[in-house]
């Protein structure tokens, strides 16, 4: 799983962008917007994103009514029928209609994991680079012992002893990816802390909460965007794999339990298992790109080209 | 890194002692977790067994519960846990009336099988495409591998395995879909090495092609960070031709990101092969812990988490000795 994804993307720009003579342009432009339209790997990662959230939002509007009627004949084929380009399941469900539907979940769960993920990981993060001693040396610990235990087989334990729902799905994922985040957050405050106008703002007289809110996290905030858009794609591959195992919430559809079920007739037709996964797969991507681009547009070492 | 190993013994010794000292707490508060998990879990062990038999009086529930301990004072109930799993008794499966970690025991083998050959694959395959890209980069093979990379970073793995079953087994009939071995014939001797190899392919297979993905790119980072170096540049002054270069002076010094990245990577290559398990029904671990869940046998599933974590500490605490012997700049205190 691309659990730990985020161990490598945000350092492999940086390697290929050593402290070389850098063209004037880049330097110039330097507004977000710019340089954001500048990378091609956001631009496309942001479009790919904004066409699978448009269609999980407009969903309704789009296909109204339930996702879960039979409305053909079993085992059409993708690209046989106009009326049902992607074919129907087993039970004569629309499959086009079932993945729209579905992408409401997996966005969802996607999100809702990482956002959570991101508010623990940047409490226990900035606490603990910020403050240092013994509350960084036990948050650490705490960090570590998270990180030490196997995630998928984490997950799967949290989620089989609060019985499976999105919210038990939720909560497993986001309690086994925060540490990611906490180490990017903790080392940013490190660095932070002793800056220059951290000192003045102390001299001040402001206080500790005060400076890690304005101070801080603002400053430590591309890292942490960067680490979210791909958190919430390794989250989606998680309540994929959830699901696929049968750990998913049984009152809902995702990507991941259309190929679970789509798996019992692999032999006969497999496009039903086939179609989720690329589904998922070009999403995860999407979210990806938008990373690795938001990477290179935040750090203005990097050209764009 | 013949002068690496000449590093006095006595510093790294000392310096793996610090580490397992750093690591107690951590296993520790592993058995806290685990431990909170158990009496979290929705019926205990009673009521489980209870249930099993179809019916149960109270007296029966009662006489269950002295049984297991589970009418102690929680914390004397933490602290025979505790004890339990310092004598490495991980508890007893009722489910397949087997302790825990012999239940473990008999599958770790199997998925270390997996795991391993995904490892050598992945790492094999990653350097030797990460060093193409870094040599032609910019060029049509690194676009291609980048490529190829993004996508095996954003496609599941199961779904990986589910294809290559539609491709190999059903359509073109190569490989086998699942299981270990052949169980209509009884293969011995190098046959039955064989059988095991060819029931290997796919799982293998579904299980590298992320880590490929991952191996690909860390290693065409590392090879350009040193492609930029001095030495670099000398070495090709000198007039050494490019492969010698790429291979013996580039490559070598890229490894260290490689082997720390191999060491940690170990928890998620359990993760993923629990997935892969499950598609192609391999007797491991990770179908073991699924197994478990469906048949709420939290005992074993708990066992699963312990072990595979104290698998990943060691493995952290190997990783970080690799490290130190690799590299003398490295202080070992």
């Amino acid at each position: 799983m691309s659990l730990d994804a985020t161990d490598i993307l945000p350092r492999a720009p940086a390697a290929s962008a050593p402290a070389a003579p850098k063209p004037r342009r880049a330097v110039r432009a330097s507004s977000f917007g710019y340089r954001f339209l500048r990378s091609r790997t956001a631009l496309a990662g942001s479009i790919g994103l904004a066409l699978v959230a448009g269609a999980a939002l407009f969903a309704g509007q789009i296909f109204p009514g339930d996702p879960l009627d039979m409305v053909a004949r079993p085992f059409i084929w993708p690209f046989t029928s106009a009326e049902y380009p992607l074919g129907t399941d087993m039970l004569g469900r629309d499959i086009l209609v079932g993945l729209v539907y579905a992408a409401r979940v997996s966005l969802a769960v996607g999100l809702a994991a990482a956002g959570l993920a991101v508010a623990l990981g940047v409490v226990f993060g900035a606490l603990s680079g910020y403050f240092g001693g013994w509350v960084d040396q036990v948050l650490t610990r705490i960090t570590e012992v998270f990180q030490t235990m196997p995630p998928l087989v984490f997950v799967v334990v949290v989620v089989a002893i609060l019985t499976p729902s999105v919210s038990s799905i939720v909560l497993g994922i986001a309690v086994t990816s925060w540490p990611q985040v906490a180490r990017l957050v903790r080392a940013e405050a490190l660095r932070l802390r002793d800056a220059e106008f951290v000192q003045a703002a102390r001299v001040m007289g402001m206080g500790h909460f005060r400076i890690i809110l304005t101070h801080i996290l603002p400053n430590a905030i591309s890292p942490v965007v960067v680490a979210g858009s791909i958190l919430v794609a390794s989250a989606i591959l998680t309540e994929a794999a959830l699901s696929f195992l049968g750990l998913g919430d049984p009152n809902l559809i995702s990507w991941g339990s259309m190929i679970g079920s789509g798996r019992e007739v692999l032999r006969t037709a497999w496009y039903m298992t086939a179609l989720p996964g690329l589904a998922i797969s070009l999403t995860v991507m999407a979210l990806n790109l938008l990373g690795n681009g938001l990477n290179d547009v935040l750090n203005p070492r990097v050209s764009l080209t | 890194m013949a002068r690496a190993l000449q590093l006095p013994e006595g510093r790294v010794l000392r310096y793996l002692g610090l580490r397992v000292v750093q690591v107690v707490p951590t296993i520790l508060a592993i058995v806290v977790l685990n431990f909170f998990f158990l009496r979290l879990a929705p019926g205990d062990l009673a009521e489980v067994m209870a249930g099993e038999a179809g019916s149960a009086t109270p007296e029966y529930m009662a006489m269950l519960r002295q049984q297991f301990g589970l009418d102690e004072p929680l914390a004397i109930q933490f602290f025979k846990y505790m004890g339990q799993l310092f004598q490495l008794n991980l508890g007893y499966s009722f489910r397949n009336s087997m302790p825990v970690l012999d239940l473990i025991l008999t599958r770790a083998p199997n998925t270390a099988l997996l795991m391993l050959s995904s490892l050598v694959l992945a790492v094999a395959l990653g350097i030797l495409f990460g060093a193409i890209s870094a040599q032609w980069r910019g060029r049509w093979p690194d676009g291609v591998l980048s490529a190829v990379s993004t996508i095996g970073f954003a496609t599941p793995l199961f779904w990986v395995g589910l294809m290559l079953i539609v491709l190999f087994s059903v359509e073109l009939r190569w490989l086998p879909a699942g299981g270990m071995r052949d169980l209509q014939q009884a293969h011995t001797g190098l046959a039955a090495v064989g059988d095991v190899a060819l029931h290997m392919v796919l799982p293998v297979l579904s299980l590298a092609f992320f880590y490929i993905a991952i191996y690909t790119r860390l290693t065409r980072s590392a090879m350009l960070e040193v492609l930029e170096l001095d030495f670099v540049r000398t070495a090709r002054a000198k007039g050494i031709a490019p492969l010698p270069i790429a291979v013996r002076h580039v490559l070598r010094n890229a490894l260290l990101p490689i082997v720390t990245m191999t060491g940690l990577q170990l928890g998620t290559l359990l993760s993923g092969s629990v997935v892969i398990e499950t598609v192609f029904a391999w007797p491991g671990m990770g179908r073991l812990a699924f197994d478990a869940v469906f048949q709420r046998d939290i005992n074993l599933l708990l066992g699963v988490l312990f072990f595979s974590s104290f698998l990943v500490i060691v493995s952290n605490l190997a990783t970080d000795l690799v490290y130190a012997l690799l590299d003398p700049r490295i202080d070992v205190r």
